[in-house]
């Protein structure tokens, strides 16, 4: 039997980029430890619904929420609830590597730094249980001072990760992060993500469904801002309720 | 499979790390302020500048002013000559450089292979423009005025003035002609025109706004310009006895006689020349936005 | 029967004639800035080498006693090199925190709209005339100035009172014209950053001022730096705003004290120096030019390193 505590539960959310309804009541919760992943057809949503976990969207000027995000029972779209505070707990790995371009160890240590730890040696130990944690750490141990713009499409993406760890988030939220890669650093990537559930709780959206099916606990199907179909992933992918999420996961568009 | 036990978090439960009620940084807060302040600085020195010129300036303006020059015999004070002056040079800057400097960027974005030579031409424009202005004058001082024999003339300021102006109209005219699509050219040259009358009929007219946004840009330069002239154009401030004559004689522009008359602590004159050349600069200016603004949204639109 | 054809060989002796001039003429006007450079070097090394032999380089470039109308002229210009060198660094020291500030202001704080106010304003800012900035400096700062001095050297036996114009004065007008040219160029290094560097920051909780100055302004250095080596061109190659503001005598620069920049010396003794004198002021004017060469060389490399950045 599978013990599913939640943590991050939405009810109703709506959000708006001017005269565009992007997401349409949207009902999810997300369950501590296991990962939910995402799927859909582009422009369906699905990436739009990830940024409103972390307030990402509200840096986009005309875009309008309602509806309500509980984080631990906290309304994350509160008026009391200070940002900065709400995505050191809940971490992003995007789309694109995005490393900054300074070292390695610079690179971990920014998030950590920002958040005020300032003494070396607590610095040097987040920063190799972070690469650790994100399997980065033997490829390099050797090079922390060098650019990590010198390192590969899969290294940049895994520092990005060891990187999102280093401030220690409860939720780590992942946009297509594999979505830029090569299939070994994929593959690397998707057994790092196995290991990370037992520490995180993640979400991550994916447009390739055997990545899903590979790694998800639970899937959500969006299609054209609507959550078609949210179930276990065994479930949503052989025994399909909605007729859209059938043809969808069949291949017969998207 | 399907006897999944979920446990619900109630609302607003204590937990340990809350996202409410974060605390505000001081040092954030500190900077904002300092933003704040170096934007307010700029922003208030440039409106004081503009404001302090016309109000001591505006009162000085009179048709007399404007109309005539200075004569102790009539008592008057006037800058027509200078203005005369300024139109002089002006012209004879931009009939120099203009060819020079579209030639130079038409060169370099056709002809020119790539390689050494553009980065030879490309840095020498870069250190032309780079070049401060009183240098330009000992060099036209120098080379035109004494070398050539030219003396202070108001071609020896113009013949100065172009070498000046030549990376800004070569410069914009590039970007100009970048902006002009590649189908453009071979279109053109793929129904069998010859690359100089694909330059002359698709290529310069198409990239004309940018040409004479340059242009307005170096008016400006030449406007504003006075270490470079004051040892080669002189300071003369009497009309031109003969059209062409006057090429050859002494003149001094508004911005020299400004620079004059504060050397002759004469201040009221200098703040009405101030004004004339305020006003110059706010119509370039604001023609040359006009201009690019027109290009860009027609570039868009095609 | 075989049908009427043309050679694609050739054919239009004329038109090929005119292609060929037209590739010449324009080359010709291509190579015509570095003829420009050529011959100003020339012309700088060849007028301002003959005081240097005949007075002596050390007695000129480190002699400080600057007399060239004595009975036993003495042309040392140590103390105008320096003044030039303290002047603009001091120009730039307040000149670009305001200016990078200002251009953070317009490049990431400022709402959309304020910004689109501000930013024309600072354009225009860089195309007044530079002795506009002059008249302004003779009477605003100057009567400023004087007050102040006449305050702070009161009874002083020894101080050569300067009429508020002085060192302070010059180095106040030089930095606000560099801000232009800073706040345009650093605003534009801003801009170019890519908005992935800010999301990735603001997603591990940083502020969006901690964004700014730890993300956003480290990754826009080299633009940054490019601003300042050309506010430097800029500050030291200005001759007239200056000329009046800055007094007329050659003094070691202390804020305070009268002084002379390289600049200054040639705009204000050129009109009536004859003689060695003269050539004397084409060697300052060939260490200015000097100066300014090492300033393009800086620029050149830094802009070089940014393009190869970019193109990685």
């Amino acid at each position: 039997m599978n013990t599913n505590t939640i943590k991050i539960s939405t009810s109703q959310l709506n959000l708006y980029y001017g005269t565009n309804h992007a997401l349409k009541d949207v009902n999810m919760e997300l369950y501590t430890n296991k990962i939910t992943a995402f799927i859909g057809p582009s422009g369906c949503g699905k990436s739009t619904y990830l940024k409103t976990l972390n307030r990402m969207n509200d840096l986009i000027p005309g875009v309008k929420i309602e509806g309500e995000v509980l984080l631990d029972g906290e309304n994350i779209y509160d008026s009391r609830v200070d940002t900065t505070l709400l995505r050191k707990k809940i971490g992003m790995v995007f789309q694109q590597p995005n490393p900054f371009p300074m070292s390695i160890y610079d690179n971990v240590a920014y998030g950590p730094r920002i958040h005020g730890i300032k003494n070396k040696s607590e610095l040097d130990d987040i920063v190799e249980k972070s690469l650790k944690g994100a399997a980065l750490w033997e490829e390099v141990s050797g090079r922390l001072k060098k650019s990590a713009l010198g390192l590969s499409g899969g290294q940049q993406q895994r520092l990005c990760i060891a990187r999102a760890l280093a401030v220690e988030p409860e939720v780590l939220l992942m946009d297509e992060p594999t979505s830029a890669l090569d299939p070994i650093s994929t593959l690397k990537i998707e057994d790092l993500m196995d290991e990370l559930k037992e520490k995180y709780t993640v979400a991550i959206v994916t447009h390739n469904m055997q990545q899903a099916t590979r790694i998800a606990d639970h899937t959500a199907f969006f299609l054209v801002g609507e959550v078609v179909e949210y179930a276990p992933t065994t479930e949503l992918f052989t025994a399909p309720k909605d007729s859209r999420t059938e043809d969808y996961i069949t291949g017969r568009f998207g | 499979m399907t006897n999944d036990l979920t446990i619900p978090v109630h609302r607003d439960s204590i937990i340990v790390n809350s996202i409410y009620n974060g605390k505000k940084r001081v040092s954030d807060s500190l900077l904002i302020i300092l933003i704040y302040l170096c934007a307010l600085i700029s922003i208030f020195i440039l409106m004081g500048i503009m404001g302090y010129v016309f109000v001591r300036g505006v009162p000085q303006i009179n048709v007399s002013f404007l109309t005539t020059v200075p004569s102790t015999i009539k008592g008057t004070f006037g800058i027509l000559g200078n203005i005369v002056n300024t139109l002089y040079v002006v012209a004879i800057t931009l009939v120099i450089a203009t060819p020079l400097g579209v030639g130079s960027a038409i060169y370099l974005n056709e002809y020119a292979k790539g390689g050494k030579v553009v980065r030879i031409i490309e840095f020498t424009t870069e250190t032309l423009s780079g070049i401060p202005s009183i240098i330009f004058g000992l060099f036209g001082y120098v080379f035109f005025g004494t070398t050539l024999g030219l003396g202070y003339s108001i071609l020896t300021g113009a013949l100065t003035l172009s070498i000046m102006v030549l990376p800004l109209i070569t410069r914009t005219t590039q970007e100009a002609l970048k902006t002009v699509p590649e189908s453009y050219r071979s279109g053109a040259l793929g129904i069998g025109a010859t690359k100089w009358y694909m330059i002359r009929t698709i290529l310069l007219p198409s990239a004309m706004p940018g040409i004479v946004t340059g242009i307005i840009l170096a008016i400006g330069r030449i406007v504003g310009e006075s270490a470079a002239l004051l040892f080669t154009a002189g300071s003369g401030y009497i009309l031109p006895k003969s059209f062409l004559g006057k090429i050859f004689e002494s003149g001094g522009t508004l911005t020299i006689q400004l620079y004059l008359c504060m050397q002759k602590a004469k201040y009221d004159e200098a703040f009405g020349i101030a004004v004339v050349l305020l006003v110059i600069v706010l119509a370039i200016n604001g023609l040359a936005k006009y201009l690019s603004h027109k290009f860009n949204t027609e570039a868009k639109e095609s | 029967m075989q049908p009427k054809s043309y050679s694609i060989f050739g054919g239009h002796g004329s038109k090929s004639g005119i292609e060929h001039a037209a590739e010449v003429i324009f080359t010709i006007c291509g190579f015509f800035a570095v003829l420009a450079v050529a011959s100003i070097s020339i012309y700088m090394l060849t007028s301002g080498t003959p005081a240097l032999l005949k007075v002596g380089i050390l007695d000129i470039l480190f002699g400080s006693v600057w007399k060239p109308d004595a009975a036993v002229p003495s042309f040392g210009i140590l103390y105008v090199i320096l003044t030039s060198i303290v002047g603009t660094a001091l120009a730039i020291l307040i000149g670009v925190p305001i200016g990078v500030m200002t251009s953070v202001f317009l490049a990431e704080v400022a709402p959309q709209k304020l910004a689109d106010i501000v930013r024309p304003a600072v354009e225009l800012l860089a195309g007044i005339p530079s002795v506009i900035y002059g008249l302004l400096g003779i009477l605003i700062l100057n009567p400023v100035m004087y007050d102040l001095e006449l305050k702070i050297f009161k009874g002083s036996p020894t101080h050569q009172f300067t009429g508020g114009a002085n060192l302070i004065s010059a180095v106040l007008v030089l930095a606000l014209m560099i801000l232009p040219t800073v706040i345009n160029i650093s605003e534009t290094a801003l801009r170019s950053v890519p908005q992935h560097f800010r999301s990735a920051s603001l997603a591990l909780g940083a502020t969006k001022i901690q964004t700014i100055f730890h993300v956003v302004i480290p990754a826009a250095k080299s633009g940054i730096i490019t601003a300042i080596v050309l506010g430097t061109g800029r500050a030291i190659g200005e001759a007239m705003a200056i000329s009046l503001v800055s007094g007329s005598s050659v003094n070691f620069p202390l804020p305070f004290h009268s002084v002379r920049f390289l600049t200054t010396a040639i705009v204000s003794e050129m009109s009536y120096a004859s003689g060695l004198h003269k050539q004397v002021l084409f060697t300052i004017g060939l260490v200015l030019f000097v100066f300014i060469m090492m300033i393009n060389v800086i620029l050149n490399s830094l802009l070089k390193k940014g393009a190869d950045k970019n193109d990685k």
